[in-house]
């Protein structure tokens, strides 16, 4: 490790906590209406001044502050997740959905959509039991006889338990035929900010804040794993005990994350490949700036998702991986493939 | 420092074999000992249990005065270190880092590097010649290296006993005594070794004593020149041995004879 590689890995954190304040700044000002600088700061204050428009200070207020808040929470969410997952698996391919909980939250929220409704509470509801129920049947599958819960099961289980899922979710849609209920459910399942409110915001805040704090209290643990299980005995760290935690703070935090957003993908792949590369493995230093670069991340992807073809609204998925995929071929590429 | 016994230890994987019958081990304090026998004797479990990875089905592993089994993770891990055969590494930690995770049971969750921990780990990697791989990544050091590196790491966690799995199986003769060397250097300084190895001579000069394991069962313990006899290894290992006392390095040696070749 050279001195200057170090002094990067002390300035990264700063570095991007700056780039969340204007992520924050710039996520308002820009949208369908252009907001003046100026209002933003007086709408976010409450401040009262002459020549700031009503009209603005709802949008401030209303819209665009929920909309980047939910960014950072599920941004921030998904990308500990990911981190979390590939520490837990020691495996830099694992991502938050590798357990099949997008797949099950998807199916709840197009069950949700076509027989029940669309609302801010209903559809968040149902994805969240969908993905509930997933994770149930992955880890009751991958408990062995010896009540052990063996993670290379975990993983086979996951994905046929994803496939079932996604089976089941192209069945409603193909039941559905057509009309405004199967955008709906394909919009979901492409992922959006698009119905960020402040109940979200409120919903999802204390899960986020609960989850990272407790994948970060397991930093240290998650470290010992590289070792392998029998290694992190061996340093005094149950690994029984350390999956069991993590694996109920990834599900709650990509549940709660999948709720609200949809699926949205390569944020939980993408960005704790990013930041180990530019901080190293070490989890208690890779896991706060994950959380931080993720919220960053979607928060500008979401900017765009609402600019490029506005006013028609892209599924900011599609712009995760438009972004997300060619960068990552690019560190592929340079920075070879020590991931 | 620490003692180790174990009394009527008995452990299966499965209902149909046993790999653990009924055995029993005193280790003194400050004492090498090899358990040496053929492929599956049991010499691998047994290291599991003295480090507390597998409960035993019957029996009691005591260190010192205290029951393994009513120790916790951390509780053993700072009395106890073990090195592996061979252990892959999911990251790109440094080699400084990885042997600072020997730190871990002495360290509370969240605090910084104190004082003893940096010299427990600077001592450590002198001790296993790494010093001069510290800021490499383990994944980028060779296997004897790497080897060197898992070996400070349990040294930098301070232990009072080292348990060592046939941590020489894949290195070359040099990285061998090297490595065995270093072992011994700790046995002498106080540190109660256990080891799993296959090569006997090697064993018979590392060590106090010798346990000669067969079909899950301790057959034979003490000196090695009392162990290593040509017919116990051919009880143990079917196979025909010299056994011979070298007259320079005052050491038991083992040479395996293989059959004759038919005469052309």
């Amino acid at each position: 490790m050279s001195a200057r590689s170090a002094a990067a890995r002390r300035a990264l954190p700063w570095i991007l906590l700056g780039l969340l304040v204007a992520s924050f700044l710039a996520g308002i000002i820009v949208g369908p209406v252009t907001i003046p600088f100026r209002s933003v700061i007086t709408g976010l204050l409450s401040i009262e001044a002459n020549g700031v428009s009503d009209i603005h200070r709802l949008i401030v207020r209303q819209i665009r502050l929920p909309r980047i808040l939910l960014g950072l929470l599920v941004g921030s969410a998904l990308a500990v997740s990911g981190t979390a997952m590939q520490g837990l698996f020691h495996n830099p391919l694992a991502s938050p959905y590798v357990l099949g909980i997008a797949s099950g939250a998807s199916t709840g929220a197009a069950l949700a959509i076509l027989f029940a409704s669309a609302s801010a509470v209903v559809l968040p509801l149902g994805a969240f039991l969908g993905a509930g129920v997933a994770a149930a049947i992955v880890y009751g599958l991958a408990r062995g006889r010896d009540r052990r819960t063996s993670l290379f099961t975990l993983i086979l289980a996951g994905v046929a338990v994803g496939a079932l899922f996604s089976a089941v979710t192209s069945f409603l849609i193909f039941l559905s035929s057509g009309g405004e209920k199967l955008s709906d459910v394909l919009f979901w399942i492409m992922g959006g900010l698009g119905r960020a409110g402040w109940s979200s915001v409120a919903v999802l805040a204390p899960v986020t804040v609960v989850g990272i704090g407790g994948i970060i209290f397991f930093a240290r643990d998650l470290n010992a794993l590289s070792l392998g299980e029998e290694g992190a005995f061996h340093v005094g760290v149950d690994p029984t005990v350390l999956h069991r935690w993590v694996l109920i703070l990834t599900t709650l935090l990509t549940a709660a994350a999948v709720a609200m957003a949809g699926t949205i993908g390569f944020v939980g792949l993408v960005i704790p490949h990013v930041m180990r590369l530019l901080v190293g493995p070490d989890h208690r230093r890779l896991i706060p700036v994950s959380a931080l670069a993720g919220g960053c991340f979607l928060i500008w992807s979401d900017m765009a998702a609402r600019t490029v073809f506005a006013p028609a609204e892209l599924p900011v998925g599609v712009i995760t991986a438009f972004l997300g995929a060619p960068f990552f071929l690019y560190l592929l590429k340079t920075r070879g493939v020590n991931l | 420092m620490m003692r180790i016994l174990l009394q009527h230890i008995s452990f299966s994987y499965d209902e149909a074999t046993a790999a653990l019958q009924d055995v029993d081990l005193y280790v003194e304090s400050g004492a090498a000992i090899a358990l040496v026998g053929a492929n599956g004797s049991g010499k691998s479990t047994l290291l599991k249990i003295i480090s507390g990875v597998l409960q035993p089905d019957r029996g009691a592993v005591t260190l010192d005065d205290q029951r393994l089994q009513a120790l916790t993770a951390r509780a053993i891990a700072r009395r106890l270190a073990m090195v592996s055969q061979e252990r892959s590494m999911g990251f790109d930690f440094t080699v400084r880092e990885v042997v600072a995770m020997g730190r871990i049971p002495h360290r509370a969750r969240f605090a910084r590097e104190s004082t003893s921990d940096r010299r427990a780990i600077e001592e450590a990697m002198k001790l296993a010649d790494v010093h001069a791989l510290a800021g490499r990544s383990i994944r980028a050091v060779s296997g004897g290296e790497r080897q060197r590196v898992y070996l400070a790491m349990a040294l930098a966690q301070e232990p009072r006993v080292l348990l060592l799995d046939e941590p020489t199986t894949h290195l070359d003769l040099h990285h061998q005594v090297q490595f065995m060397s270093i072992v011994r250097d700790r046995a002498d300084a106080g540190l109660t070794v256990v080891i799993a190895i296959h090569d006997l001579t090697l064993a018979a000069q590392a060590c106090d004593e010798i346990a000669l394991m067969d079909e899950g069962r301790i057959v034979d313990v003490g000196p090695p020149e009392d162990v290593l006899t040509a017919a116990s290894i051919r009880r143990a290992f079917s196979v025909d041995v010299v056994v011979g006392d070298h007259p320079s390095l005052g050491t038991v040696y083992v040479l395996p004879a293989l059959s004759p070749r038919p005469s052309r």
